[in-house]
């Protein structure tokens, strides 16, 4: 019970893992990512991307600049122009 | 036949030749390895976004509303080359490959009676196209004093170049670098960037209804200045590598070369030297002999 999630930018694959839940700030609006997502594409306003790594894990908070993301069947992936920190 | 002074002479210059052929092959062998890096890690975004705009662009179509940056201006007669070189030399044939490549588009594009404009990047291309295209360099980017090209300059390239589309300065857009193969191999190649070619092979749909927020064509429009973005900064980080492959072939030639030459005039001093003394010998004998 686990999404897959990969965090990708221009330089490199910064993050691939196993994941609970991603929060992701959309340009409509956040939404969160749980395992067996229907198919879902949407772009990103600037803002902060949330992931828990388990249920009840504290969460962790990467600020992503521009970009996409992407939900299929294999799971979540993000490319951001830039992230910090 | 020199003297052996001469001889010398050249054996010393031909060996601190050799010094710098050598110095300059390690230094690009470590850098090799670096921008070979760079350039792997940049392949996943780059595959990624490129799939997703190639099945978007699929079901899009090529309509009226579809993005300009999709369907063209309808027309293409003035064609942009952007042309990406290096600011060093020592590489070989590698900036002249790529100019090669473009020139060679050029002059088909002219063929057919089409205007044809350069963008160029980076230093070395400049002086042969000022020369043979007088008057059609619109655009110059300045790499020099950049120790590491990163996608700001693929976004400060990418806005310019899409600030000249959108003023209608011209309709088709190539691009032209070196493809890194491997630290021997490396490809001049030209592709066009704007419009965006259709996807040779469309990608099979998943079969589930994939949902859209904002809607595709927003979705598109905001992907495509990203790809042309994405496709410049790969190609500069596919030409930091092939520069630094090119130059450790390059250099790893000249310095064989140099040691054939140190070998062969090695040799021929020897002899001399030896003649010298043979002759030297014959003058002492003779001399002993008349008394």
């Amino acid at each position: 019970m686990a999404l897959k999630f990969e965090l990708v930018t221009p330089a490199r694959l910064e993050r691939s893992s196993d994941v609970y839940m991603v929060t992701v700030p959309g340009s409509e609006g956040d939404f969160s990512v749980l395992e067996g997502h229907a198919p879902f594409m949407a772009t990103l306003r600037n803002g902060p991307l949330t992931i828990y790594a388990s249920a009840g894990a504290a969460p962790e908070t990467i600020e992503v600049e521009g970009g996409f993301a992407e939900v299929n069947e294999a799971g979540l992936t993000v490319l951001a122009e830039h992230i910090a920190g | 036949m020199a003297s052996l002074k001469e001889l010398k002479g050249r054996i010393v210059s031909v060996k601190s030749t050799q010094k710098i052929t050598k110095a300059k092959k390690m230094v690009a062998a470590a850098k090799l390895r670096k921008a070979q890096a760079a350039a792997e890690a940049a392949r996943p975004y780059a595959e990624r976004l490129e799939g997703v705009v190639a099945s978007l662009a699929s079901k899009v179509g090529v309509s009226d509303s579809a993005p300009k940056l999709l369907s063209g201006t309808g027309k293409s007669d003035t064609h942009l080359l952007v042309v990406l070189n290096s600011d060093r030399g020592l590489a070989g044939a590698f900036n002249s490959n790529i100019v090669k490549a473009a020139r060679d588009k050029a002059n088909e594009l002219q063929a057919q009676g089409k205007k044809v404009l350069f963008y160029l990047i980076g230093r070395k291309g400049r002086p042969v196209i000022a020369r043979l295209f007088p008057g059609q360099i619109i655009e110059h980017y300045e790499t020099t004093g950049i120790r590491d090209i990163g996608f700001e300059q693929a976004h400060e390239i990418s806005t310019k170049v899409m600030e000249l589309y959108e003023a209608g300065a011209f309709d088709v857009a190539h691009l032209f670098y070196s493809k890194f193969r491997s630290a021997l191999l490396q490809e001049a190649t030209g592709q066009q960037m704007i419009p965006v070619p259709p996807p040779a092979d469309i990608p099979a749909s998943s079969g589930a209804a994939v949902e859209y927020e904002p809607d595709e064509e927003a979705i598109l429009a905001d992907l495509l200045p990203r790809n042309v973005t994405i496709q410049i900064f790969k190609g500069l980080l596919e030409n930091a590598a092939s520069e630094q492959g090119a130059s450790m072939t390059a250099m790893d030639n000249a310095t064989r070369n140099a040691g054939d030459l140190i070998n062969k005039l090695t040799i021929v001093y020897n002899r001399t030297r030896q003649a010298a003394i043979t002759t030297e010998l014959i003058e002492i004998i003779a001399g002993a002999e008349a008394l």
